[in-house]
């Protein structure tokens, strides 16, 4: 199976304090690899480096072929990466159309066009709309996406992320202050990015029971090291795992 | 009630060159977090620029020469703001002590040269003999400048919003002075919209300057920096990164200053460090501000 994602000897150091060091994973196209880990394993960081905000100190990242070590945050964007973060990623100030219409005119090229009324882009509205019905927000484009719920706004999220046409998609923490009863739906959405829409999803997620259901396989950070990438049962039943992560009780 | 309506055109007259100062402030602010104490200085350079359009390229004033005045120091004022951000914002971004060190640097350096060059007296700015006249309202006299001030600074804020509301880049403009990372993890090359906003920025003060130039008699080569005082008052009354919070700031700073001055005598100024100080103790983020970062 092709490779979508290749990250080798993948390290990060700040000050001296090694954040991340020798992580080296493959995803494969169209897979859900769960990342778990304590807080402070560097789960944020592996996203930070994988999407650019931060510059690994050592190791390579490949998109596919194409290696995207070097390149600055937008450029990995077009290459066909995109996140959201464990604090919203959406613009509160921005109706709900328009948070997508930007990932949308973005997937579409000429972003920066200032001669051309934005609506003129009917194609790119279009794909604005079409992304808002599937995570079931359409009716509610004309609002500001800051007046919306914990759980649509998460739903924003990945509007946003299936209107930029990536190809990988990093989900940081989705469930975060989700409620309870909102949980299953907004999984049953992520699901569909793999199952769906083709694309290539790593997810942290502290919901052990959402990862353990969406995961093809799931990776374990421990202290900025990868203890092990596995399928969901064998990281469970793995005794090192329990022990630095789990619990002994499970 | 005559001199009621006098003061309040005056008062919404000088909002509206606050607004031409503060405008590009917050934006700059709101988009870059870019604290820009150059700002005066493309305020100056505008209105020197508009100056040397209105007694050296025509130097019999009409209409259209003031307007090519203004559009000539708008530009000029725009492609300094360009340059500045270009060759030094650009390399500290993020770096906000140097980013006000080295704005403060640049607005000192422009007013010594300009000082240099052309002498420190203000220079009086030609206008069209029209400028010179009033408009009768009921029983109040109002000076006809006041209403250009006006006009312009509603034409530019206009145009401000279409551009912010109507186009593509208008869209990721806004969307950067909420969340810039987000808009970078779009793919969005998030600094082509600095350079835009600094030149917009750079407009609107460019043409304030030619204004502001009639306005208080003369251009100078210091008249960017007490003007710069109170685009950051208005900046922060109105909220970082909202053009519509400038311009209702703009209008409450100009309205409440000339009202305090004509029946407090002379206390304007204060007042608008009242109103200064309840906002930040009420509502730090400003009347419509936006920014998250």
């Amino acid at each position: 199976m092709n490779s979508a994602l290749t990250v080798s000897n993948l390290g990060l150091t700040i000050g001296g304090a090694k954040i991340l060091e020798g992580i080296t994973l493959s995803v494969n196209q169209n897979e859900t690899l769960g990342i778990i880990g304590p807080n402070g394993a560097g789960k944020t960081s592996l996203f930070n480096l994988l999407s650019g905000l931060r510059e690994a100190t050592t190791g390579t990242i490949h998109l596919g072929e194409k290696e995207i070590t070097n390149l600055k945050p937008h450029q990995r964007a077009q290459a066909g990466i995109a996140r959201t973060f464990q604090t919203s990623s959406i613009f509160p100030f921005l109706t709900l159309l328009e948070n997508v219409r930007i990932a949308a005119q973005v997937a579409d090229g000429s972003s920066m066009n200032l001669t051309k009324g934005a609506d003129k882009y009917k194609e790119v509205l279009y794909r604005a709309s079409a992304c808002l019905e599937q995570v079931g927000l359409l009716n509610k484009g004309a609002l500001f996406a800051g007046a919306l719920s914990h759980g649509d706004k998460r739903r924003l999220e990945i509007a946003i992320v299936l209107a930029s046409k990536s190809d990988v998609v990093l989900l940081d923490e989705p469930m975060a202050g989700m409620s309870v009863e909102n949980i299953p739906a907004l999984v049953e959405i992520i699901r569909s990015l793999a199952t769906v829409h083709k694309k290539t999803v790593l997810i942290v997620e502290h919901h052990m029971e959402v990862i353990l259901g969406l995961a093809d396989r799931i990776a374990v950070l421990n202290y900025g090291e990868l203890l092990t990438i596995d399928t969901p049962q064998n990281v469970m039943d793995n005794p090192t795992v329990q022990s630095a992560y789990l619990g002994a009780e499970l | 009630m005559s001199t009621f309506l006098l003061i309040l055109l005056t008062g919404v007259g000088l909002g509206a060159l606050y607004f031409l100062v503060a405008s590009g402030l917050s934006l700059i602010y709101g988009l870059m977090g870019v604290l820009n104490f150059a700002h005066g200085a493309f305020l100056t350079i505008g209105a020197f620029t508009g100056l040397w359009i209105s007694t050296k390229v025509f130097p019999n004033p009409t209409t259209w020469t003031f307007i090519a005045a203004m559009i000539a120091g708008g530009i000029a004022a725009g492609l300094f703001a360009l340059l500045m951000e270009q060759l030094v914002i650009n390399r500290l971004y993020n770096r906000h002590i140097d980013q006000a060190l080295v704005t403060v640097g640049v607005g000192l350096v422009v007013t010594a040269l300009l000082a240099g060059w052309f002498g420190s007296d203000a220079r009086l700015f030609p206008t069209p003999l029209w400028f010179m006249k009033a408009v009768t309202i009921g029983e109040a006299i109002i000076p006809i400048d006041r209403f250009v001030y006006i006009g312009v600074a509603t034409i530019l804020l206009i145009a401000m919003l279409s551009i912010l509301r109507f186009t593509r880049i208008g869209l990721i403009i806004r969307a950067g002075v909420e969340n810039r990372s987000m808009v970078s993890a779009l793919g969005i090359n998030v600094r082509l919209a600095f350079s835009t906003v600094f030149f917009i920025g750079g407009f609107a003060a460019g043409v304030g300057g030619v204004l502001i130039s009639v306005f208080s008699y003369g251009v100078s080569p210091q008249m960017g920096g007490s003007w710069l005082i109170y685009g950051f008052i208005v900046v922060v009354v109105g909220g970082m990164g909202s053009i519509t919070g400038s311009a209702i700031a703009a209008m409450l700073i100009g309205v409440t200053n000339q009202f305090a001055n004509y029946y407090l005598t002379g206390l304007g100024d204060f007042v608008v460090v009242i109103i200064l100080a309840a906002v930040l103790l009420t509502k730090p983020s400003g009347l419509l501000g936006k920014v998250n970062h």
